[in-house]
Formats: C-alpha cells, sequence, structure tokens
C-alpha cells in the first residue's frame, strides 16, 4: 500500500528538552493509525508537527510526496491535512453552520469586492457553501442544529461538530487528537463506528491519538508507540499487545485493554 | 450570615448619594447646567442633576431593602426611600454650610467650584435661612425614587420614556425652536420651547403626549401590529416604502431647515461613523485592536488636502471628485503598511504598537523636518470645496479655482456627501460581515490559531482587514479636510483614536447599527449640549464605567455579542 504520510527522522524540541526524537513514522493510504504513549510523551507535539502549529527542528515530513515540514498551517489544510483538538477548539460564539462555513473557507474563491456587490456568482458560490455545510451537520447528526451556538450544544455535539468543521476542508488525511476524551462508553462505541464510517465511506485516511485503549485496539491497523518523544514499538495491535517494551514501558502488567488511568497509575507508581 | 438592617443599607446609598451630589457640585457641573432649564423658571438641569442623585440613591435603597426583606413590603421599601435621600439631602446641607455664606468662602481655597453662586444656588437663593430646604427636597425625590420602584413595570416603562423623551427635548429645546422658527412656525415653536428648556406647556404636552402614547400602544400595540402584518405583500411594501421616502425626506431637507450648526454636527457625526465603521472591522470583526486608527484619517485628509489645495502646499489643484478615491487608495496603503510589521503581533502588545503608529504619523505631518510637503505645524490650508459642474483651470497660488456650477461649500452641503457615504460604508461593511472575509475575520478573532488551520491565510486576511479599515476611515479624514477647508497636524491627536475606541464599546463591539448609535452619543450629543462639553471626558469616563457594568454588550449588540454575553442566562433560561 502507498504511504500517504512519510516522517523520517522527526525531532522537536523545546529548549533543552527534546519533546519529539528522530520518530520514523508512516501512514497507509486509507487507513487507520493509531499513537499511544504515557501523557507528555510527545504524541499531540508530533500531530503539531505534522499540521504545521509547531515547525520541527529536523527531519522531514512528506504528505503525497511534498515536502510540508516548512509549510503554514494554512497551506497545510489546503494540500489535505485537517485536525481536531484535544481541548475542543470550536469558534465557541459563532453558530455550528457558521463553524463548518469557516472550515469551506479554503474553497470559497469570492474576493471582498464581488461580495459587496452581490455579483450573481457570489450569491451562487454562498447558496452552495451552505447547502455543503447543511449535509455535513446532517451527516454528523447535528440537523437542525445549525443556529445554536457552538458553546451552547452538548459535550458530545461539540465532538462532533468539530469533526464536521475539519471535513468541511475535504481532508484526504484527518488527525483526531483524544476524540473520546470525556466520552461515555455509549458515546464512545458511536464515535468508534462514526471514524471507521469515515474512513469507509468518505474514503479519509485517519491519525489518531488516544488514551482510550478499547477505542485504540478496537479500530487501528495500525499502532505507533511514542514514550519521552521516542518510538518504541510500531505494529498492529496484537503485536503491540504483546510487545515486552511496551508492556513494561506503558501498559504495565495488566491488560492491554484496561483503562488508560489505571495503567498509566501503574506506571508512574513503578517510575516513581 | 446575618442579614443588614435595611435602615443602615438604606443610609449607606444616601451616604454614596450624597458623595456623588458633593462631587457634581465641586467639580462645578451644578453652576454650569444650571443655565440651563429643563422647564422653564420651574427647575434647571443643575437642580435637576442633583434631584436625580437623590432619587437614584431612594430607588437603589428600597430595592435592596426588597432584596433584604423580600417583595410586597411597600413600607420598609418607601422608609428606606426616604432615609437614603434624606441623607444624600444632609450630605448636600453640609456642603452648604461649610461653603458658608461669606463672599470668599474658605472651601474655595482647594475647591475652586466652591462659590458664593454655588452657595446662591444650592440655597435657591435664600441664604442660611433656606438649610431645611435640600434635606426635605432630598427626603421627597428618595421617596419618589422609592415609589418609582414599587410601580408596575408597565407604568415604569412608561414614566421612563416620558422623562427620556422630556429631558431630550429639553435639552434641545432652542435646536428645535430654531428649527420651527425658521419654517415659519415661531408662535408654536415659542409655546413650547424657551429659549434654554422647554416651557410650562411644552413639557406637560412632552410628558403626558409621551404616556398617553405609550398607554395607547400598550393596549393596541399587538392588534396594531398583527394587522399591520395580515396586509396583503403589496400593502406592506407600499408602508415601508413610506416609512424610507419619510426618513429620506427628513434626511435630505433636515440641513437647510436647521442651518449650519446642526449640518456640522451631523458631519462630524457621520465622519465619526465612517471612523467607527472602519475600526469596527479591525477591533470588531478581526478582533485587532488598533489605538493609532486616526492615522489613517490623517491620511486621508492631508491626501486630499495637498492633491486639492489651493494654497502653498497644494500639489495637483485637482478636484474633490478625483482626490477622494486617491486618499481612500493611499489610506489603504498606509493600513497594509501598518499591518505588515504588525502581523505577529497580537493582544496588548498589538495596542501599543498601532498606539505608536499614529503617533508618529501626526509628529511626522506636524514636523519641521516635512514642513516643505506638509506645512508642518502651520497645516494646509486653501482646500477646494466640492464643485458640481465644471472646474476653471489653476490659475495662481492662493486663489480658488472657480467653479462653474455649484460650488458645495457649506456644511449644509457637505452633509449629504457625509451622510451619504457613511450609509455606503455601512452597507459595505455589512455586506463584508456577511461574506466570507467575515467569517474569516470573525475565526481569527476567536481563535487565531484554529483559523489558520482551517486554510485562513493570516497574513491575508489581516492584512485585509486593516487596509478595509483605513480605508474607510481615510474617507472619513478627506470630506474632514474639504468640511474644514484647511487641516493641521493637532487636529489629529490620539484622543480622536481614543474617542473612536469608545463609541464602538459603547455602541457595540462588531455591530454596525452599534457604531451608529455610538457616534450619535459619543460624539453628537456633547457638540449640540455645550454645557457638558466641558465635562465631556468626565461623562466619558462616568458612560464607559456604567456601560461595563450594566450594559456591556452596548447601546445595539451584534447578535453573537449579545449571545456570548448572555449565554448563562440562555443556559439556565432552558434548564428552566
Amino acid at each position: 500500500m502507498a504511504s500517504i504520510l512519510t516522517a523520517n527522522k522527526v525531532t522537536k524540541r523545546f529548549g533543552g528538552l527534546t519533546a519529539v526524537n528522530a520518530v520514523d513514522f508512516e501512514i497507509p493510504e486509507k487507513a487507520i493509525v493509531s499513537i499511544i504513549g504515557p501523557n507528555g510523551a510527545g504524541k499531540t507535539t508530533f500531530f503539531n508537527c505534522i499540521t504545521g502549529f509547531g515547525k520541527c527542528d529536523e527531519g522531514e515530513i512528506l504528505f503525497e510526496g511534498t515536502p510540508i515540514q516548512r509549510l503554514r498551517p494554512d497551506q497545510i489544510t489546503k494540500l489535505g491535512i485537517s485536525r481536531t483538538y484535544q481541548n475542543i477548539r470550536l469558534f465557541a460564539d459563532m453558530s455550528a453552520l457558521e463553524n463548518i462555513l469557516v472550515g469551506q473557507h479554503v474553497f470559497l474563491k469570492a474576493p471582498w469586492f464581488e461580495s459587496v456587490l452581490g455579483l450573481p456568482n457570489v450569491i451562487k458560490e454562498e447558496k452552495n457553501a451552505l447547502a455543503e455545510a447543511q449535509r455535513l451537520l446532517n451527516f454528523v447528526d447535528l440537523k437542525g442544529k445549525g443556529d445554536m451556538l457552538a458553546r451552547n450544544l452538548p459535550y458530545g455535539a461539540q465532538r462532533r461538530l468539530e469533526i464536521a468543521r475539519a471535513l468541511a476542508t475535504k481532508p484526504k488525511l484527518l488527525l483526531l487528537d483524544e476524540p473520546s476524551a470525556g466520552m461515555n462508553p455509549r458515546e464512545t462505541e458511536d464515535l468508534t463506528a462514526f471514524i471507521r464510517r469515515l474512513r469507509d465511506e468518505l474514503g479519509i485516511t485517519i491519525l489518531l491519538i488516544e488514551h482510550h485503549m478499547r477505542v485504540v485496539m478496537g479500530i487501528s491497523e495500525n499502532i505507533t508507540v511514542l514514550d519521552y518523544g521516542e518510538k518504541i514499538a510500531e505494529g498492529t495491535p496484537a503485536q503491540i499487545q504483546s510487545n515486552p517494551r511496551v508492556i513494561e514501558a506503558y501498559l504495565g502488567r495488566g491488560a492491554a485493554t484496561e483503562g488508560m488511568a489505571t495503567a498509566h497509575e501503574r506506571f508512574t507508581k513503578k517510575a516513581g | 450570615m446575618k442579614k443588614e438592617n435595611f435602615l443602615w443599607s438604606s443610609v449607606k446609598s444616601g451616604l454614596l448619594g450624597g458623595v456623588i451630589a458633593i462631587f457634581i457640585c465641586l467639580v462645578g457641573m451644578t453652576e454650569v447646567f444650571s443655565k440651563r432649564d429643563v422647564i422653564e423658571g420651574v427647575i434647571t438641569l443643575g437642580q435637576f442633576v442633583l434631584l436625580a442623585t437623590s432619587v437614584v440613591a431612594g430607588f437603589i435603597a428600597s430595592r435592596r431593602t426588597i432584596n433584604l426583606l423580600g417583595p410586597n413590603q411597600p413600607l420598609p421599601a418607601l422608609t428606606a426611600g426616604l432615609v437614603a435621600g434624606l441623607v444624600t439631602g444632609l450630605l448636600v446641607g453640609l456642603l452648604i454650610v461649610s461653603i458658608g455664606d461669606s463672599a470668599e468662602p474658605a472651601l474655595r481655597t482647594i475647591f475652586l467650584n466652591a462659590s458664593p453662586s454655588l452657595y446662591q444656588l444650592l440655597t435657591f437663593e435664600k441664604g442660611a435661612g433656606n438649610l431645611w430646604i435640600m434635606p426635605t427636597v432630598g427626603a421627597i425625590s428618595g421617596l419618589l425614587g422609592a415609589g418609582y420602584l414599587l410601580l408596575a413595570e408597565m407604568f415604569r416603562r412608561t414614566i421612563n420614556r416620558a422623562l427620556l423623551v422630556m429631558v431630550f427635548m429639553a435639552l434641545f429645546s432652542n435646536l428645535f425652536r430654531v428649527i420651527f422658527i425658521n419654517q415659519g412656525m415661531e408662535g408654536f415653536a415659542k409655546f413650547i420651547f424657551g429659549q434654554t428648556g422647554l416651557t410650562i406647556p411644552g413639557t406637560l404636552i412632552f410628558f403626558f403626549g409621551v404616556i398617553l402614547i405609550s398607554l395607547f400602544w400598550n393596549s393596541r400595540g399587538k392588534q396594531i401590529q398583527s394587522s399591520v402584518a395580515k396586509l396583503p405583500k403589496g400593502g406592506q411594501l407600499a408602508l415601508r416604502g413610506t416609512t424610507i421616502a419619510l426618513i429620506a425626506i427628513v434626511a435630505l431637507g433636515l440641513p437647510q431647515a436647521s442651518g449650519p450648526f446642526i449640518a456640522q454636527v451631523i458631519v462630524t457625526v457621520a465622519l465619526f461613523i465612517l471612523m467607527g465603521l472602519g475600526l469596527n472591522i479591525t477591533l470588531g470583526f478581526a478582533g485587532l485592536l488598533d489605538l493609532g486608527f486616526v492615522a489613517f484619517y490623517a491620511i486621508g485628509a492631508y491626501t486630499v488636502g495637498l492633491l486639492t489645495s489651493y494654497g502653498e502646499f497644494g500639489m495637483q489643484h485637482i478636484s474633490f471628485w478625483v482626490a477622494v478615491p486617491i486618499a481612500v487608495i493611499v489610506a489603504m496603503g498606509a493600513g497594509f503598511v501598518l499591518g505588515l510589521p504588525v502581523l505577529g503581533v497580537r493582544g496588548d502588545y498589538l495596542a501599543i504598537a498601532t498606539l505608536g503608529f499614529g503617533e508618529i504619523v501626526r509628529l511626522l505631518a506636524g514636523s519641521d523636518f516635512l514642513l516643505p510637503y506638509f506645512g508642518g505645524p502651520q497645516g494646509i490650508i486653501g482646500i477646494q470645496k466640492p464643485c458640481i459642474g465644471i472646474l476653471e483651470p489653476f490659475v495662481k497660488i492662493d486663489v480658488p479655482r472657480i467653479c462653474n456650477g455649484y460650488e458645495m461649500g457649506k456644511p449644509q452641503d457637505i452633509y449629504y456627501i457625509a451622510v451619504a457615504s457613511a450609509l455606503l460604508i455601512a452597507f459595505v461593511a455589512w455586506r463584508l460581515r456577511e461574506s466570507r472575509l467575515g467569517r474569516a475575520w470573525m475565526a481569527i478573532r476567536e481563535d487565531e490559531d484554529v483559523a489558520e488551520a482551517l486554510g485562513i491565510n493570516l497574513i491575508q486576511t489581516k492584512l485585509l482587514a486593516y487596509m478595509l479599515g483605513a480605508a474607510m476611515a481615510g474617507l472619513g479624514g478627506a470630506i474632514f479636510a474639504t468640511l474644514i477647508g484647511s487641516i493641521f497636524a493637532t487636529s489629529m491627536q490620539l484622543l480622536v483614536s481614543i474617542n473612536v475606541v469608545s463609541l464602538i464599546i459603547v455602541g457595540g463591539m462588531g455591530s454596525i447599527p452599534g457604531v451608529i448609535v455610538g457616534s450619535i452619543a459619543l460624539i453628537g450629543l456633547p457638540e449640540l449640549l455645550r454645557e457638558v462639553s466641558e465635562f465631556r471626558y468626565l461623562l466619558y469616563g462616568i458612560t464607559l464605567i456604567i456601560m461595563m457594568l450594566a450594559k456591556p454588550e452596548g447601546l445595539w449588540p451584534s447578535q453573537a455579542t449579545l449571545r456570548e454575553l448572555h449565554h448563562s442566562e440562555i443556559e439556565t433560561d432552558v434548564k428552566a
């Protein structure tokens, strides 16, 4: 399978701290891939390197063969990478529909003076954008909530809206940063099915950061484990679950499917 | 927690009211305001403001009492109002005693305004024998304030409206008087409007007129609204058309009816609306605070000045109509130049950087260094007035080009240019807000990083905000130059920028009607009320503080801001 994203020796330092250390990484096209690791392992930093939020100091990131490590976030988005955030970052005081419309910004071409004049092509473009936004809203099960302010939506709906906003940029690769955080088991199950649907129906490659082992082991085709900024393992869920380094450094002696909280607690106890 | 005694709490309200009343007296407001009447021969504006303090003290005291003791307790509530008003009055009495009856009161060495004439005013020109009047008046007005609170909501609203209209009419009575006398309705004008305030019949007409209209609307308003809604489409269109036509006729005829002074005030308001709309784009939409906004105004004004002046510094001697678009483009360019270096600067740092820009432009324009080009402190004079018709060619310096046609020299003429520009720009601002660019600006205001991650080019979008905002201010400056006929660097003070920021805050951040309301309230009213302009910045400060406390979303908030500030209330409503 061709890979959609390749990272070679990506390194990111914050002063003396090396948050991501020479990580090699590859995402096959139309795959669902996860990055796991204890808190502070450098997962989100690695995400930020890919999306251009924080430029990596060394190494190279290729997206469909194009080096992107020096591009601005908006340019990377235009190439087809979109993301959600660990702590939801919606435009809280804009309506749900407006949030999605902002996501479509890349595809709207009307220059400002044409908007002011209200030329027919602008009106048509806006109409299409609105229809598309409405469609995405329905896709994430938020039908009829378009006029609600993002901040007034329930937590789960906010998570879904954030995904809809990311989808509005028509990504080829979608990065989800802990999408199940704060969800109950039922919602988590729905989310897992939803992520699978994104890949199967829309053909989007998914890169996931997740603490919820049930989600990770359930849907990932490939898992990369980071610890202290270094890649310590890579493989299928079964391989990861039986990898002694992972078990020792991260999951502890317990079953791989147990919750992150207990596993991590044990891990920190051992370290201390 | 032990509940506070309501009497003690009312005394505290009264003390606060008294301190405010004394403050008003000692800054000289009472004396200055006493030259104006609210009702001629009955009550002056100065007395009215003093009374207002004890009425408000009484109102607050009785509201606290109701909070303490619960509703349906009219007696304690009224007592509280009485006590608070009395305490306010007593404090003012104390002030009277400490000023004393001498020709040169000792207090005056510190407080310049503690003058014998203030003493006369406060004792109703009767001397020490009338000391009892102040506390009595205070107590009665405190009681009024408390009684007002006990009224039903509907009546309170009606009284509010009536008082508001009455005070408004009283403040502007001489303006209305002039307008009506100009229209040949001298008898009518003199019957209602006095020289300095409303006449007694005028007061009665306005006060009870508003009450009657309000009551009528309360009982029949819904019916009228529904019958309007039931009208066929053509009828509704006709109704709307008539309204617009009426407004247009008033707007077109106003400067001719009111004379140059009012026209000039409205032009000033329109110019601030232009600046406000411009800053509303950078600050209100895109969230980029610009404290040097006057720079673009100056650049627009100087461009028109240099291009059209027939004076020493005129460069091109072209017509106003050609110069204005150039000025707008030059201002846009200046917006680009300012925007470029401060692109990466956020928040407080941005405010400081833009502040510096505004000062640099002003200092450069007035400097000796650029004196050969911009005229230094002498400024640029002899700016050609706009001409409808054909301009004769330029002959020589200090000789205006002759206009074959109609020369728009008077403020009444500039009025049309200014108002039309303000309307046009308001339309542009509205369309921009509804466009993809407007959404991108709002996204940047909400979360810059996320906006960028969604594919919004921060550089381009922010620069456009600066440029379009600057263009609008530049247009304002261009009209300003032709209105005054000369420009000086000293009129481009930092204070202008602060005014623009304040009017946006008071009107409602990000709201286009808010800018208009804010300009009228903060620029128009003080211009019209000469007495008030002395205390302009005191009142500015008070208004800003009260607005931030009581109505942080502004006088006419945009829908989004309203939701933002009251989302918690909405949420609780939903739960309830």
